[in-house]
């Protein structure tokens, strides 16, 4: 059997284990006590030629409904978005996405430089001073938001909306349990945080408040009023979980008064891929810039004065600091900042606040399309481009009749909050057209009856 | 910005200009300030560059050109296993059906997607030797830190709550002690004999009944193969600790022995590092979490399944740790790993691991006459030497990687593991040819004839590199994060 990215040939094997002075490969592994050997080969697929397993994964791939051949209305976190071609042709540049961390900064400009720039642009669409090389994903940069607050405030109660992502409720919860973490959810009213609620749960053991802005539920949360509540509670921190789209026309939760934002830039140039890679961002203040977890670059100078850029504040991390560590991230996600990084700057300043536009208004024509069908809306709150309505079935099961119309439906509500059976969460991008926002409308219609 | 200072993006920028092209507004416009209590219209538009589209193709080749990667050239960097990034992977993991599917859809509408992944872990239980896989977590330490939390859990259902402490190596990965600190636990370092090796003396010191776990590698980080590890798995086991295997240098084994045969009760593996993911310049990576039937119970939610033809994602595990991860970890890792698999097969994979180890044992026998071999005996994947013996010249192993620059080469790890003085850990893996490693070896040993006769060369390199040295003394202390005009 020949395998293409094994280049020795048995004229190198032998020449090699000569100079190596053993007879043959054996002898290399003779170390292994016999009794942890293998002694059968592993019961794996037969070797695949790269014309048949290309047939065969493309079949595979035929058997998922993607979003290019359906209209989907489906967000929930994850969207379909407008990705420009050059972002792709950018991130399959070899020199990229085939080299390492960049531990040696001369070979390595490139990739440095594209972080930092991705790194200003995070501290753009926020206002925040600082913002890291990326995190895994939005829900991760959550949970490890939650950990410094604590670590921070030297405190252990946490209150968290329940209007954040249900899925990135469960990963700080499960991050909550290495620090031993009290977390108490505030519930929502009229699809917001209950500031009431929230007023009355927060004291001087409160390390942190959790807002998602906008929230899971699509609405824009009390910002003020949550501000205003902190006044009182100056050490506890503010922690918003922010699709970083929507900022680029709603007012940056720097403004409010924010810790430390977080979110996943999915939203710019990177497809859904079924969940993942996506990418996390951290942002926070001057005053937290030594705590943050994860890489970050910085610009400085080489011996002849040329600018240039290192990865820097490395005593935080895992590699110097051990045990110590602000967070045990070593690999991130760099690649997909960058993809981000190239999306935003092709979209640039003003395409951006375009591109929150074009969502923001059809997102209000398919609302008002949906009520002008005798279909109700939950919410009458302001929103961003996501927003519930209620049916009189299942969400799973009108879903399903969806797909046959080859449509995507919204998301079922149902499975992370009890008490909104029938409740769909629909999304509107700048993708969906006129056309097929009506066609939406008409067979959700025509299946609900 | 000065003359040389090659622009960053936002200097490129010059308003007016457009990149984009986006969608038409096709929908009756409305008046969105009158739609929007003021208070949440932002007053001023975040700074992005405005750039045309070839300007922007322009900049970013000009950054992809100032950067380094495998398929530029050769790249030892030991326990990093910097291998070939198979160009099929890209393209399957492109595939419409694969990148634009949504992780909430019907699972009725992406069955070819969970096969893929049923089939992954089924493919990665049986590579190393473990009953069950959970794809979940998101990259190596996220791995480690998962399989201490299902350990954690384990030792709680027990009502065990006395197991606080978790034993590494002192040639240990960094992640290992940061990963037990996130999982709340207190890490203790066992140390190295003189073979390289954990020593068991030390070992049975520091193992008891506060013992959760034991971290280990291997090979470990110096690239030995830890014979005493039926030894180890059973102190450890016998204080009532469970055994953890930080996957990171699998490559060597493949085929040839298994974690799960070894005694371990949980391992991780690096998609990105022994199945091909690419590294991203720093990800994305994927660190799949095997694990015995005994701590199956606690894995991350949800898990795969297959139940008659259908695959169906189990969210109901009573006493799972949880999710760890936001829908189901980083599927795009997921296809390149198993494109490799596929392509490799039982046979390809066992060559893979005997290559390696035979291109790494070649390079270290071609080098030990001029840099000390601390550990003089068969490596496996990778192997450390040192620096001393050109340190005493004024020469450090830091000048060293440096000086590999000029020459063409992306230097080994350095400076890592922390129990070898000025240490140079290199893993050429199994892609590399012998005319690659001979050229390299050539380098290395034209280095230390320089570092003899004339140090300076070595000590002021980089020479040849776009720019010299950084002042990274100067970046820590006053840190420049952004770009401000």
């Amino acid at each position: 059997m020949e395998f293409r990215y094994l280049p020795m040939t048995e004229e190198d094997k032998q020449a090699m284990l000569a100079s190596i002075g053993v007879k043959d490969s054996e002898e290399l592994f003779s170390d292994i006590p016999s009794n942890v050997r293998l002694n059968r080969p592993m019961d794996l697929k037969k070797p695949a030629n790269e014309v048949d397993l290309k047939k065969e994964l493309a079949q595979l791939a035929n058997k998922n409904a993607n979003l290019k051949q359906y209209t989907s209305f489906l967000g929930a976190g994850v969207y379909d978005h407008f990705i420009p071609s050059v972002v792709d042709h950018v991130i399959s540049r070899s020199e990229f996405y085939t080299a390492y961390t960049p531990y040696q900064p001369e070979i390595s400009q490139g990739e440095l430089q594209a972080i930092f720039e991705f790194q200003t642009m995070i501290c753009e669409l926020t206002g925040m001073d600082v913002a890291n090389s990326s995190m895994y994903d939005g829900g991760t940069a959550l949970a490890e938001a939650v950990n410094l607050s604590a670590a921070q405030t030297k405190r252990k109660k946490i209150l968290v909306s329940t209007a954040v992502h249900p899925q990135y409720r469960m990963v700080i919860e499960t991050y909550a349990k290495g620090p031993n973490l009290e977390i108490v959810y505030i519930d929502t009213k009229e699809g917001k945080t209950d500031v009431e609620q929230l007023k009355t749960a927060l004291d001087e053991e409160t390390a942190s408040v959790v807002i998602q802005y906008p929230n899971f539920l699509g609405q824009l949360e009390p910002m003020e009023e949550v501000q205003q509540l902190l006044e009182n509670q100056k050490k506890t921190m503010l922690i918003t979980s922010s699709n970083p789209l929507a900022l680029g026309y709603l007012t940056p939760p720097a403004a409010f008064g924010a810790d430390i934002v977080v979110g996943d830039t999915q939203v710019f140039g990177i497809p859904a891929q079924f969940g993942g890679p996506h990418c996390g961002y951290f942002a926070t203040t001057k005053k937290l810039m030594r705590k943050v977890p994860g890489r970050l670059v910085g610009q400085t100078t080489d011996e002849d004065g040329v600018r240039g850029f290192v990865l820097t504040l490395q005593a935080r991390e895992q590699h110097i600091r051990r045990d110590k560590a602000t967070s045990n991230i070593c690999s991130n996600q760099a690649l997909n900042a960058l993809a981000s990084a190239v999306a935003m700057s092709s979209i640039g300043k003003h395409g951006l606040k375009k591109m929150a536009a074009l969502n923001m208004k059809k997102a209000r024509y398919a609302m008002k399309k949906l009520e002008e069908s005798g279909l109700s809306t939950v919410h009458n709150g302001a929103f961003f481009n996501e927003f519930i309505i209620q049916l009189d079935k299942p969400v799973a099961e009108i879903n399903e009749q969806l797909l046959k119309k080859g449509i995507i439906g919204g998301y079922d509500l149902a499975k992370d909050y009890p008490d909104m059976n029938g409740h769909m969460l629909i999304a509107v991008t700048e993708n969906r057209s006129m056309k097929e926002i009506n066609q939406f409308v008409k067979e959700l219609r025509d299946i609900h009856g | 910005m000065a003359n040389r200072d090659f622009p960053l993006i936002f200097e490129r920028s010059k308003t007016g200009r457009t990149g984009y092209s986006l969608p038409e507004l096709d929908v009756p416009d409305i008046d969105l300030e009158a739609e929007l209590p003021k208070s949440y219209i932002r007053t001023e538009s975040p700074d992005l560059p405005e750039i045309s589209e070839l300007d922007l193709m322009r900049h970013y080749t000009a950054l992809s050109n100032r950067n380094y990667g495998v398929d530029s050239g050769f790249y030892p960097l030991g326990s990093c296993t910097m291998k070939y990034n198979p160009k099929i992977n890209e393209d399957v993991a492109r595939m419409d059906g694969f990148s634009h599917i949504h992780p909430n859809q019907p699972e009725s509408s992406v069955q070819g997607a969970m096969e893929m992944m049923y089939d992954l872990q089924t493919a990665l239980s049986e590579i190393t030797g473990m009953d069950e896989v959970s794809l979940q977590s998101a990259a190596g330490a996220q791995g480690e830190w998962t399989a201490l939390m299902m350990i954690r859990a384990f030792h709680e259902a027990n009502g065990d709550f006395h197991r606080t402490k978790v034993i590494v190596p002192d040639s240990a990965h960094g992640t290992n002690p940061a990963s037990a600190t996130v999982a709340g636990f207190e890490s203790v370092t066992v140390k190295s004999n003189d073979k390289g090796l954990v020593d068991l003396e030390d070992l049975k010191r520091v193992v008891g009944s506060d013992t959760a776990a034991l971290m280990l590698t291997n090979p470990n980080t110096l690239g030995l193969f830890e014979t005493e590890i039926e030894a180890m798995a059973q102190i450890v086991h016998e204080a009532g600790g469970k055994l953890y295997y930080d996957g990171a240098n699998l490559n060597a084994i493949m085929g040839y022995a298994r974690p799960g045969d070894m005694g371990f009760d949980a391992v991780h593996l690096n998609l990105h590092k022994t199945f091909t993911g690419p590294h991203g310049g720093g990800g994305p990576g994927s660190g799949p979490v095997g694990v015995t039937e005994e701590l199956k119970p606690f894995l991350p939610k949800p898990i795969l399944e297959k139940r008659g033809a259908a695959y169906r994602f189990n969210h109901d595990l009573p006493q799972s740790i949880g999710r760890v991860k936001p829908y189901y970890g980083n599927f795009g890792i997921y296809l390149r790993a198993y494109t490799y698999i596929r392509t490799m097969g039982a046979e390809g994979l066992k060559k893979a691991s005997e290559y390696a180890v035979i291109n790494a044992n070649y390079l270290m026998r071609q080098l030990q006459e001029e840099y000390d071999l601390p550990f003089d005996q068969h490596c496996k994947h990778e192997f450390v030497l040192s620096g001393r013996r050109q340190k005493r010249l004024g020469v450090r192993t830091l000048d060293i990687a440096k000086r590999l620059l000029d020459y063409g080469y992306h230097p080994p790890t350095i400076y890592f593991p922390l129990n070898v003085e000025e240490a140079l850990m290199m893993e050429p893996t199994e892609t590399e040819a012998k005319e690659t490693l001979d050229g390299f070896i050539e380098a290395m040993k034209q280095i230390a004839t320089e570092a003899r006769d004339e140090p300076e060369l070595v000590q002021e390199a980089p020479h040849e590199t776009i720019v010299k040295r950084m002042d990274e003394t100067t970046a820590a202390r006053k840190p420049i994060l952004r770009y401000e005009k």
